[in-house]
């Protein structure tokens, strides 16, 4: 993908007005977008791995926010307590190896870059990605390289890697998929083998065959369906079994049920050389079935994997002090109440607890939705899983573990995973009465023809089962599925639960939680006031050139505004918790919280009535200027809510936060049905009511307090980079945090639920036409099986469409939808 | 037609061998990742007469510094 000349290079984003970054790769000056893009690409160009620009075939992602933040966590990796969650040293002592997760790749150039530049670390023994599964395999000498190290030179070419506790599931999945693959292999070779032999047989029943041939041929098809059927189809019976014993009758049931009739039937005519054979059937049958669960398995497998990748190992690790002041890094779960910890800027409150040293300001926003940081001081509790912004504090911990309020939170989201109302139940209801109708009617069948004549009986019968066999049926659903699965995980939405398109499809409200959701959830530069002889331009340069040595979250919103050339900076000091000095151009400016940067004797007006979090920037003599900085709104958010509105939904915005900020949200996107100041609980009650009176109703949230929520509400969808409690209560993920991807996945929804109509009535049509033939003789073995392999087939092929849904883009830019797909659905 | 009963068994046998070939290709991983190897191969760097993977001028200095 080529960059056009307005937009970055690196990542493709539009290049700020008036900002000037670059670098020279190939010869060529090419503009970046942020110093965070110019950063990654120049550690690339130094590495000699410019070449990633020629292969690539997709822009990478932007790099504005990937640094710091990873930067901040990666030295925690090397605390033993956490590695010895997820390294595992081999025979050689020295030697460790771990699997990480990258984040950021986008085509296989990523894979290359990330490995051309970590194998050549010293110390790093091997690198390889998983271009598929975003996976990588690390082993690396711990005594010529720290794991941090190697994370911080990934971090530096701008992926994220963190790793992952490699024994969990991935090993299970290996297995499964391999087993999987064996059957399906043994399958799809035995069968080709039996329908080349059947095609003889059919050709000599035709044109005259050798009696003796025939019987020869009769027991090689015998032979090499014997393991198809007893090996390739064994999940089958198991299955069955299951059913049978919950007495709950399953597709499996009458799956089985015609495998094992037609496979004896076969086995007795081969041995008695009387009667026909139906290897050929049931092995294209089996082959069949296999294949459309091995695509459905790889599905799961897929979403699983994503899922796990969001299960970051952050570090829950905490800084204890001991009587003496002396540090140390402990994990959350051995603190104890009344113990004392120092929490940094950055960090997370391991609990709830109360200050006793330090004065800084609390980001609660994913437990209240509150989305200005408030101020806390000495004897101000703080909950735990807020994050502290300014400067460090220290606590004494009040609660842990199950008293804490997050633990309060975990248990209403508990409650309502448990109330939430099951559909799936009901499906699977439908699905078994079906079952039993066939077996009835199959059983009336072999009664009737027993009567009739009683040498017929078992082959009717079978044929009876081959051609109800509900392999088209059985596909019906879970093909479709698949593909709108498949499709979803292209826009970026992540399917976690099984029932979560069914239920998106018959969605009439899109309640939407405020903070994080439909704003970013952290503060950016929202408005500068001068008042000093500056023009604003210079303000911005000077305070970004002061702010640019500080980790904290200001001085990163400030930079992820810069527009312009960095001015160097000489003398440059920063005062925890107060704010930066330094010497630009001869003069001293001062920039931080209002007690630090004004001069003295100064006064200085500040508008008492704006809420929002602000830092001033002043030289000697004056206040120069004020910055603002708010939650900004998410671009598209707008956009969202007219296409929502678009296919007849309504919108609602449910938020912890104040009413004034809820009312100002609410009306920039449109939206004319909102609350404000709702807890947890409040916002479950809300949910509840819609649900009452008949509504179904979708969730989209990311905090902790949408956690409960979430999980009540009977489809839910979690930001991306929301917390892990609400992503484990969603029943998607909205990777891409795109929010007019959440009407074009209800529009694919709808799509899929049409296309399962469609293909269940094809089903059952072809069903119920056969039926009666094959209960009265006139059906024949090959018959059958070309009827159901050619029903599978159009089953198979009517869902693919949904794969190749056109039309679905949404531009970035003008935060416009294109639904033409949509409009038909 | 007598030769179909050596013919036969002898596909017999080549039917195991591509079931053996199948077995260790799952077993070895061949199939864990589809997609990579397929790019990796076109990405062949290690080839010295390639030129542009070294940097020829100096990255421009850049203002920041």
């Amino acid at each position: 993908m080529t960059s056009a000349a307005n937009s970055c290079f690196h990542c493709g984003q539009p290049l700020p007005t008036h900002g000037h970054y670059a670098v020279t790769i190939d010869n060529a000056v090419q503009p970046m977008c942020c110093p965070g893009c110019q950063a990654v690409a120049q550690a690339i160009v130094d590495n000699h791995l410019s070449d990633y620009y020629r292969y690539r075939t997709a822009n990478s992602g932007t790099a504005r926010e990937l640094v710091p933040e990873a930067l901040q966590k990666i030295a925690v990796y090397d605390n033993p307590k956490l590695q010895a969650q997820f390294v595992i040293t081999t025979d050689d002592p020295k030697i460790q190896q771990t699997s990480l997760i990258l984040e950021g790749i986008v085509c296989a150039a990523c894979v290359w870059l990330s490995e051309k530049h970590i194998q050549h670390l010293a110390g790093v023994v091997e690198f390889r990605v998983n271009y598929t599964t975003h996976r990588a395999f690390l082993q690396w000498d711990s005594s010529l390289i720290k794991l941090s190290e190697i994370l911080q030179a990934i971090s530096a070419i701008g992926y994220l890697a963190h790793p992952l506790d490699a024994q969990r599931q991935e090993e299970v999945f290996k297995r499964e998929r391999a087993r999987a693959l064996r059957r399906l292999a043994i399958a799809g070779l035995g069968s080709m083998q039996v329908m080349m032999l059947a095609v003889a047989l059919y050709a000599g029943s035709y044109a005259g065959i050798d009696t003796e041939l025939a019987h020869f041929f009769r027991w090689v098809s015998m032979l090499m369906a014997t393991p198809v059927v007893l090996y390739s189809a064994w999940p089958f019976y198991l299955a069955a079994w299951r059913d049978v014993r919950v007495r709950q009758l399953g597709m499996d049931v009458p799956v089985a049920l015609s495998l094992i009739l037609a496979y004896v039937a076969s086995l007795w005519a081969t041995l008695t050389q009387q009667g026909d054979i139906y290897f050929d059937s049931i092995t294209m049958f089996i082959f069949f079935l296999l294949s459309g669960r091995y695509l459905e398995m790889q599905a799961r497998h897929r979403a699983g994997d994503t899922a796990e990748a969001m299960v970051k190992l952050i570090p829950a690790m905490a800084t204890r002090l001991a009587a003496n002041d002396q540090e140390e890094i402990i994990p959350v779960s051995e603190l104890a109440p009344g113990e004392r910890v120092r929490i940094k800027p950055g960090e997370t409150v391991p609990a709830d607890g109360v200050i006793t040293a330090g004065r800084s300001s609390v980001d609660e926003s994913l437990l209240t939705g509150e989305s200005v940081p408030q101020s806390r001081t000495r004897g101000d509790r703080v909950i735990g899983g807020s994050t502290n912004i300014e400067s460090p504090l220290e606590m004494t911990v009040e609660k842990v573990g199950q008293d804490t309020v997050l633990a309060a939170i975990q248990q209403l989201l508990d409650r309502a995973q448990r109330e939430k109302p099951s559909l799936a139940k009901l499906a699977d209801q439908v699905a078994s009465y079906f079952v039993l109708a066939i077996l009835i009617f199959a059983a009336v069948v072999a009664l009737s023809w027993w009567r009739i004549e009683p040498g017929q009986m078992l082959w009717v019968v079978v044929s009876v089962l081959v051609v109800s066999c509900p392999c088209a049926l059985s596909l019906a659903t879970p093909v479709a599925l698949v593909a709108a699965t498949n499709r979803l995980m292209k826009l970026g939405i992540l399917t976690t639960r099984g029932h979560a398109i069914e239920t998106l499809s018959r969605v009439t409200h899109v309640v939407f939680d405020k903070t994080g959701t439909l704003t970013y959830g952290h503060l950016q530069l929202d408005s500068v006031v001068i008042s000093g002889p500056l023009d604003l331009a210079r303000c911005l340069a000077l305070a970004t050139a002061l702010e640019r040595g500080s980790e904290h979250p200001l001085a990163k919103a400030m930079l992820s505004s810069a527009t312009t050339p960095m001015l160097a900076v000489n003398d440059l000091l920063a005062v925890p918790g107060q704010g930066m000095q330094g010497e630009i151009d001869g003069v001293r400016y001062r920039i931080g919280r209002l007690e630090y940067s004004k001069p003295e004797n100064i006064s200085c007006e500040i508008d008492a009535t704006r809420v929002q979090t602000r830092i001033i920037l002043a030289d000697p003599t004056q206040v120069l200027a004020v910055f603002y900085f708010q939650d900004r709104l998410r671009e598209e958010a707008a956009a969202a809510v007219q296409g929502l509105r678009d296919l007849g939904v309504e919108v609602m915005l449910l938020s912890g936060d104040r009413t004034a900020v809820v009312e100002q949200v609410a009306h920039a996107i449109g939206i004319t049905q909102w609350s404000g100041e709702l807890t947890p609980s409040d916002k479950v009650a809300r949910v509840e009511q819609l649900q009452q009176q008949g509504h179904v109703v979708a969730m989209i949230g990311d905090g902790i307090n949408d956690a409960p929520v979430l999980a009540r509400a009977q489809v839910s969808l979690a930001m991306g980079k929301g917390t892990q409690l609400a992503q484990n209560s969603a029943d998607m993920v909205l990777l891409s945090e795109r929010l007019p991807h959440v009407p074009l996945a209800i529009a694919l929804s709808r799509r899929t639920l049409r296309i399962i109509r469609e293909n269940l009535s094809w089903a059952v049509l072809y069903n119920v036409s056969a039926l009666p033939l094959a209960a009265m003789g006139f059906i024949t073995p090959w018959m059958a099986g070309i009827g159901m392999s050619a029903s599978s087939l159009l089953v198979v092929l009517n869902a693919l469409r949904l794969s190749r849904v056109e039309n679905t883009a949404v531009p970035l830019a003008n935060g416009t939808i294109t639904l033409s797909s949509a409009a038909k659905a | 037609m007598t030769i179909l009963y050596l013919l036969i068994p002898l596909g017999l046998i080549l039917l195991g061998i591509a079931v053996w070939a199948f077995m260790w290709a799952v077993r070895s991983g061949q199939f864990e990742d589809m997609e990579g190897a397929a790019h990796r191969m076109l990405m062949d760097d290690d080839d010295p007469r390639v030129p542009h993977s070294q940097p020829s001028k100096p990255p421009l200095p850049r203002d920041d510094k």
